[in-house]
């Protein structure tokens, strides 16, 4: 546990950016206005698979009011073009159509045309003009129907690599991954109990609650400026200079305040499209998506199959381990299968081990993260599979988890071997918890809990600031800001410096301001840009050192810098502010910089405890008590870190209890709109208590992990758990919505 | 269009036909003209009618509610709520306190949908619908008022004025409940009405079920109704009745429930509204 004191960090300054927020200030993507801005509407598929047999847009261009249409046939061909955006290699073709679709659209809510007219409503009509031609082909959406061998295609050229080997036959599988670790089938045979079972999750949206929208503004020198809701303005950048195929330099991106992304806002979806429509018409273009396109045509996450086996010896020793796992990619190959792999078996020190994955297209939007992608739909297997294992072996549910938890050392299945983590100490707050505690008690009641893991990565971030002549300073950063970054950024640099949160000023760059930064995602932010900003910090104490050793007329060797910022030399000891203040009089001025790319994950931990109270008579779920602890490393503004907790588990809850993509006969999906997507409101959760463990993580200056995104795993798991101590009915199915868990009770109460 | 009286809405809608559609609160209306699913010319205010808009109560005629007398009128009258109980049930679980304040329990009727939340207690508390036309008044049960999701008994030139609800004995109590997957912001899976009167030796004198979103149309469940007069107020009498009423349940299934799901749940409301109904008329 990290017992340093610091002034900043672990305090909980006001947010530099919450009056702009609260007061309505702040300005978002669809508040940008620009002189002579047109408004974009894009035509969608009515199908959920279908041949565009042709495309006529000439009643929609001869509308007046109408500037430019544009369909497919304006995107550059990039076909077998390969770009590398950081999180791995991106075929640029399916990017490219998933923007605009070319042959084939594979989705309802697929674009097929857009357009750009002086006001919306002009472009909506306008788009209503355009007369496509579909030839409608047979379609799939569940993951284990698009495996077989007579499904529909959706890609004649696409073949499943195994683990390099390429299959000789197309399928909609595009990637088969296999991890081995020890003899799990020998461990299987040596097993004293085993338990295996099936489990389904439904699709489900991240649900931020600003739709997607940009403004394009293609100038006449070929410069390209874009706003946008973006988790990372330098992919944003990288994409759209890809699948418009100008040159990088071109582009500058300006990302604006974002209502929420959760994963969600990283792939570009209309900034290719407002680009080509302001190149076209010489205007600048704003485009919005309505709730009903943020549902079918942005990027939900995975629904999935899964096998899952666990062995185990009397003692309760956790030794053998067996996944297959299915996951829908959706309309192009690159869903979260690799993540849902490395983590079915992330929690537990298993000796033995296979894990087989699937990454399967079907007519489906293209999926996109969430929160801890591909993890909490394992999670809600494993973790049953333990309590399971508890409950036979006549343990505790919090036992076996202690007694089989991972540790320093332990090695994943994956590969990698851990450093110091956290998931012993946050089973033992667990156990100290009042909660836990505080026996339940009460008809149809139960309690669950679950564990959880996130890598948490660190990629490139940077960061420079600007010392102004009273000693306050402007940070200049790349990442744009979630979840309160800003601020946690801000503390970490006021913290080295000896300053207060509110001497810095900070601010998130546009592309052509802020270094390289990447994405806001992988719970790295406060992590590795906080790491930039320490650095920067760093930076300009040696900068001042150098300074102030003329200054002083020493050598800048003899300047100490304390941990309170000071610097010392000859008796003498003065402040940032006062030192920034007397070499600002003297003629120097200061800028620090630094940029960071840790490569080491966080490894973030945590579990949760959940009470439920089921309705027998209609399978309603009732939670009424939540506590979720989770190991931050070192929490840097303990409610930023509360609230992360809170968020993550509340999404967790939806996803677990009513959050489903219904899809129809056709295919198509019959509930994209907030009503009857049911997520979560303030009167369906509790309070979630949390409880903020720190065990300091050695590769950050003050011990930050990313917390972001675990919070969201353990949710399902626990709650099935808790349901299953409630009603002796165990759910597999994802979400446990009252229909589906009242059938489910019927079903157990007539096979008992 | 703003009339203030009930002639010139008739005039209004002669002229214009189904091309003229009716503003009470909005709630619906504005929803539904924004994304087509219907569309207007005309668009006719009756807030300024006073009869409209204004609510009368006596022991002899009962509750007189004009059509646009918006929800909240009904929870919060501290007389009104107590004797309407499954309308104050109803009233308070449509929307939020924002769409309470302007949406009206005429407007809910009109708009005729399967799931409307108030429909199920006006049919369990035999409630008749006022219609003022071209030829004057003329007065609808309100279980035969809705004709199919999104349509009713009203000709273009017609428009409901008033809804009139028996007075009530304190021997009487009802109770309304929809069952949702969430706590707020859905639309019921099921809903069901229940009116009871008891008699002096406190068995059942007289009963009224209805049942919503389990067929085109919110339903009056007459069997079921009937079945319990002259028995106890006991929750095997109740559930019984419940099990008379799935009888006439012919949901859909969709994604709000299967039609097996419905029609369990419509067993489960029946029971409990009508164990809460009891309840209010024994107290």
């Amino acid at each position: 546990m990290t017992t340093t004191q610091y002034r900043v960090i672990g305090s909980r300054p006001v947010r530099h950016d919450g009056a702009d927020k609260v007061t309505g200030k702040a300005i978002y993507t669809a508040d940008t206005k620009l002189p002579g801005m047109l408004a974009g509407f894009v035509l969608r598929s009515p199908h959920a698979h279908a041949r565009v047999v042709s495309i006529d847009t000439s009643q929609a261009e001869a509308m007046p009011g109408v500037h430019a249409v544009i369909t497919g046939a304006d995107f550059p061909n990039v076909e077998d073009k390969v770009a590398d955006l950081g999180e791995g290699s991106v075929n640029l073709s399916y990017l490219s159509s998933n923007c605009m679709a070319q042959q084939k659209v594979l989705y309802r809510g697929h674009a097929v045309a857009a357009v750009a007219a002086t006001d919306v409503h002009i472009a909506e009509e306008a788009a209503k003009k355009i007369q496509v031609e579909y030839e409608v082909l047979e379609s799939v959406t569940w993951v284990l129907d698009a495996m077989k061998e007579d499904a529909p295609l959706l890609h004649d050229d696409l073949v499943t690599d195994s683990m390099g080997a390429k299959a000789e036959q197309p399928s909609n599988v595009p990637v088969h991954l296999h991890f081995e670790k020890g003899d799990a089938a020998a461990a299987f045979e040596e097993a004293d109990l085993i338990v295996e079972r099936e489990f389904r999750t439904a699709t489900v949206h991240q649900g931020y609650i600003e739709p997607h929208a940009v403004v394009a503004d293609y100038n006449e020198d070929g410069r390209l400026r874009i706003w946008t809701a973006t988790q990372g303005s330098f992919t944003c950048r990288q994409q759209t200079a890809e699948v418009l195929q100008i040159p990088l330099g071109n582009v500058l991106v300006t990302p604006c305040e974002i209502g929420g992304g959760f994963g969600g806002k990283i792939t570009v979806y209309l900034e290719p499209t407002a680009a080509l429509l302001s190149k076209k018409s010489g205007r600048p273009v704003r485009i919005a998506m309505t709730r009903a396109d943020v549902f079918e045509a942005s990027g939900p996450t995975p629904g999935s199959f899964m096998r899952v086996k666990l062995g185990a010896k009397s003692d309760g020793t956790i030794t053998a381990g067996e996944a297959w796992l299915a996951y829908d990619a959706g309309a192009y190959p690159g869903g979260m299968i690799g993540p849902g792999c490395m983590c079915v078996f992330s929690c537990y020190d298993i000796e033995h081990a296979v894990v087989d994955g699937y990454d399967v297209c079907l007519n489906k939007p293209k999926t996109s993260a969430y929160r801890a992608p591909g993890a909490t739909q394992v999670a809600f297997a494993t973790e049953q599979l333990v309590d399971e294992l508890a409950q036979k072996l006549g343990m505790c549910e919090l036992e076996i988890r202690e007694k089989n938890a991972v540790k320093e050392g332990s090695r994943r299945v994956d590969g990698p071997v851990y450093p110091p983590i956290g998931l012993l100490e946050c089973l033992d707050a667990l156990k100290q918890s009042d909660h836990w505690n505080t026996p339940l008690s009460g008809p149809n009641r139960g309690r669950g809990i679950a564990a959880g893991f996130w890598f948490g990565c660190g990629l490139k971030s940077s960061a420079a600031c600007t010392v102004n002549s009273d000693g306050t300073i402007n940070l200049l950063e790349g990442s744009t800001d979630i979840g309160g970054s800003r601020t946690s950024i801000a503390m970490q640099l006021a913290e080295v410096l000896g300053l207060e949160a509110e001497d810095i000023n900070p601010q998130v760059g546009d592309t052509d301001t802020a270094g390289y930064t990447d994405v806001t995602g992988g719970s790295r932010v406060t992590f590795a840009t906080g790491m930039a900003a320490y650095e920067a910090g760093r930076d300009l104490q040696q900068q001042m050192r150098t300074l102030a050793a003329d200054l002083w007329d020493c050598s800048a060797d003899d300047i100490s810098v304390g941990e309170d910022g000071s610097f010392s030399a000859g008796g003498k000891t003065v402040g940032f502010k006062e030192l920034a203040v007397e070499l600002f009089a003297a003629g120097e001025h200061l800028v620090g910089r630094a940029t960071v790319s840790p490569e080491c994950p966080t490894n973030g931990f945590g579990a949760q405890i959940a009470d439920v109270e089921v309705d027998p008579e209609t399978g309603k779920v009732t939670v009424l008590r939540y506590t979720t602890i989770q190991d931050a490393g070192k929490a840097i503004h303990p409610s930023y870190v509360e609230g992360q907790l809170q968020g993550g588990t509340v999404q967790g809850i939806g996803w677990a209890l009513n959050e489903e993509y219904f899809y129809q006969d056709d295919d198509t999906m019959a509930n994209a709109s907030f009503l009857d997507y049911r997520m979560p409101t303030m009167l369906d959760v509790p309070m979630i208590d949390t409880i903020i463990v720190e065990t300091g993580n050695p590769d950050h200056p003050y011990g930050v992990r990313g917390v972001g995104e675990t919070p969201i795993v353990p949710p399902p798991a626990a709650l099935a758990n808790a349901i299953y101590n409630a009603t002796d009915t165990r759910m597999t199915e994802l979400p446990m919505s009252p229909p589906k868990l009242w059938k489910a009770m019927q079903a157990n109460q007539t096979s008992e | 269009m703003a009339p203030n009286s009930v002639s010139e809405v008739v005039s209004l809608l002669s002229e214009h036909g189904d091309r003229a559609k009716m503003l009470a609160g909005g709630t619906d209306i504005i929803v539904q003209l924004r994304e087509g699913l219907r569309e207007a010319d005309v668009v006719i205010d009756i807030k300024k009618i006073e009869d409209i808009t204004s609510f009368h109560y006596c022991e002899e005629n009962g509750l007189s509610l004009g059509a646009a007398v918006a929800c909240y009128h009904l929870y919060e009258h501290p007389q009104l709520s107590q004797l309407y109980g499954a309308l104050a049930d109803s009233t308070h679980i449509i929307g939020g306190w924002q769409i309470q304040s302007r949406a009206s329990v005429g407007g809910n009727l009109c708009n005729a949908s399967p799931a409307a939340d108030s429909i199920p207690s006006l049919i369990a508390l035999n409630a008749e619908a006022v219609i003022a036309g071209p030829e004057g008044q003329r007065t609808v049960a309100v279980q035969d008022f809705c004709t199919g999701p999104g349509r009713n008994v009203l000709e273009n030139n017609e428009l409901l004025v008033a809804i009139q609800i028996p007075a009530q004995g304190g021997e009487c109590g009802s109770a309304y409940e929809r069952f949702i997957p969430r706590n707020e912001m859905d639309i019921a899976v099921v809903g069901v009405g229940s009116w009871i009167r008891l008699s002096d030796d406190g068995t059942i004198a007289e009963s009224r079920i209805s049942l919503g979103a389990v067929a085109a149309t919110p339903l009056f469940a007459e069997e079921a109704s009937a079945s319990l007069v002259g028995k106890e107020p006991t929750e095997e009498n109740f559930a019984a009745a419940g099990e008379l009423a799935k009888k006439i349940a012919t949901p859909i299934s969709d994604m709000r429930g299967t039609d097996e799901y419905r029609t369990h749940l419509v067993g489960v409301l029946v029971k409990r509204t009508l164990t809460t109904a009891a309840l209010r008329a024994q107290n």
